[in-house]
């Protein structure tokens, strides 16, 4: 199979977020980026299938914060080739960032072949402008699936499971190629040891997409970003470790639960 | 900006979810100051047999083809696109949720008109409307103008009040024979979820863990306590995604909703997509490393402070209680 997993850095929630002083983006100056959770997924998704049915997997990325050692990382654990196009992920919204994805299927230089799946993660916590892969999937024409938590291949087409709510999960048919947009991979992502990576690093180089930039970066008429006012604070339990759990205790008691 | 504003009813398995009410709810206070008609879009055979519920909007749009009794959004983006040139619609509000994922996006790229994701409030300026966004699992909140109160909005489940999209009014039903074409992404079958060893959502109390957790261990830790108060052991999606815990035992968007009394969430920040499956529990008690976490802001009790280290002393300390 052609396998196309395309990742994207995201900042890391768990860090404090500030408004820059532009008010439309965050303040860089603190700014973690890690690796998109559901696109760590794809990856996974890919190898999976690669394992199962042989092929290559390309891994595509923008110039992010971080993203050679998640692209380096990709190869160690076992993707062929890593690409990144140069535009700067951090200053594009979804629309401009499926864009620059769209133009660099556009420079392939032969089509999309009949097993070509092209694996984006199915979301992320900065789709203000919607989902990369859904719009993706608009420019080239092709057919799309999201929530996706289950891919098998089978006779040049493919099956596709996809997440509702409360469990509840659909079996698709879906022909390829396809942009399926996974949220998470039959198995967990697997785990590569340091050296392996350092290896790749050593062994493996990153390659350069000679792409136009996608045009504006940003398709919304954002007028501000701003951090939430807390609304209901909860009543915070101080004191030592012991202490705490003491209290606790209480809470549960009076609610019946101890 | 009198354009007409759309809701699309959202159903799965012929049930109409809450967030319907919640978007026919949030459509009339955004027409309200502008006199915009707000009509109710319903896919499906059975559509029309839904109208009598659907009292909160002016007249409810029929499509009832039964290529859209199938839960594919191809045909529902089709098909909206044709309503929203007909009806010459300014505004579309679809479900924050799974069910109608991915259909702004795309309608977007067909219409160009501009979707604003995670919708989770609205005010008008002049001609224009305002929609509020959270983004970053929450941490931060965005401001977006659409000119002429034109564009295509997902609207964040819980975020508006479902009894303002409720009325015992009936509406016009308006049949419209649209082209619907055949999907190319086919509907086989639903998987029912898995039956776990036990129902999290008949839980009195649950103890979640989340990524904060750190390891398969830990759950254990978790899981010890959660037999002492005699509940069960759930978690928020990093967990499950690991596999330390089967997907019988997610809250949140694509999981489970809970509402036990008491839910004590350890290392879970309260990430909007977790937040919805827990957000109507009795009594909240979070403990999180990060003070700044989203979920001390809905939270009853907060600790900031290490789940690994709190769970086993917790554990300890209600043991002792008991005798």
């Amino acid at each position: 199979m052609n396998l196309y997993v395309l990742l994207k850095m995201v900042p890391d929630t768990v860090e404090e977020l500030n408004v820059a002083g532009d008010n439309r983006s965050l303040d860089a100056e603190y700014l973690r980026f890690k690796l998109n959770d559901p696109d760590e997924h794809a990856l996974e998704q890919a190898l999976l299938l690669k394992e199962k049915h042989g092929g290559t997997i390309t891994v595509v990325t923008l110039d992010a914060p971080e993203v050679d050692d998640a692209l380096f990382t990709a190869l160690a654990k076992g993707a062929d080739r890593a690409v990144k196009i140069p535009a700067d992920q951090a200053a594009l919204g979804t629309i401009a960032t499926a864009k620059a994805f769209a133009a660099f299927f556009a420079a392939l230089p032969a089509p999309l072949a009949a097993d070509a799946l092209i694996l984006p993660g199915s979301q992320a916590v900065d789709d203000l402008e919607g989902e990369v892969a859904a719009y993706l999937a608009e420019l080239l024409k092709l057919p799309y699936l999201g929530v996706v938590c289950g891919v098998t291949a089978v006779d040049g087409k493919v099956t596709a499971v996809k997440e509702f709510s409360g469990g509840l999960r659909g079996r698709f048919e879906v022909p390829m190629p396809a942009v399926l947009g996974i949220q998470s991979a039959e198995k967990p992502p697997r785990y590569v040891p340091v050296a392996k990576v350092r290896a790749a690093m050593k062994a493996a180089k990153i390659e350069t997409a000679a792409i136009e930039p996608p045009g504006p970066a940003r398709a919304l008429d954002l007028d501000h970003m701003y951090k939430p006012e807390p609304t209901g604070r909860a009543r915070m339990l101080e004191g030592a470790p012991e202490e705490v759990a003491a209290r606790i205790t209480e809470v549960l008691a009076e609610h019946g639960v101890a | 900006m009198s354009t007409a504003i759309l809701v699309l009813v959202e159903q799965l398995r012929g049930q109409v979810a809450d967030i319907t009410f919640e978007m026919l709810g949030a459509a009339r206070k955004m027409a309200a100051s502008a006199q915009r008609p707000v009509h109710a879009v319903a896919l499906g055979r059975d559509a029309a047999g839904l109208a009598t519920r659907l009292g909160a909007a002016d007249s409810v749009l029929v499509v009832d083809d039964p290529v859209l009794d199938q839960p594919t959004a191809e045909a529902a983006v089709a098909v909206l696109q044709q309503i929203m040139e007909q009806k010459q619609a300014g505004l579309l509000l679809l479900g924050g949720t799974n069910v109608s994922f991915g259909l702004g996006t795309r309608l977007a790229a067909r219409t160009q008109l501009p979707f604003v994701n995670f919708c989770k409030g609205a005010r008008t300026d002049g001609d224009a409307l305002v929609l509020t966004s959270q983004l970053f699992g929450g941490k931060i909140l965005s401001d977006v103008k659409l000119a002429q109160g034109r564009g295509i909005a997902s609207i964040y489940p819980g975020a508006f009040p479902a009894d303002a999209g409720r009325s015992d009014k009936t509406p016009a039903v308006e049949k419209l024979a649209l082209a619907v074409p055949a999907p190319k992404v086919v509907f086989q079958q639903y998987i029912e979820p898995e039956a776990g060893d036990v129902d999290i959502t008949k839980q009195s109390v649950l103890v979640a863990v989340g990524r904060g957790i750190q390891s398969a261990d830990n759950v254990q830790l978790a899981e010890e306590l959660a037999q002492t108060l005699g509940g069960a052991v759930c978690a928020s999606r990093p967990v499950i995604d690991q596999g330390w815990l089967p997907l019988s035992r997610q809250v949140g968007k694509s999981g489970m909703t809970v509402k036990p009394r008491v839910y004590l969430a350890f290392g879970i920040s309260g990430a909007p997509e977790h937040w919805d499956g827990m957000q109507n529990s009795e009594c909240i008690i979070a403990v999180n490393t990060d003070p700044k976490a989203p979920i001390f802001d809905g939270a009853h009790y907060g600790v900031v402070g290490d789940a690994v280290e709190l769970i086993p002393l917790l554990n300890e300390k209600i043991h002792a209680k008991k005798g």
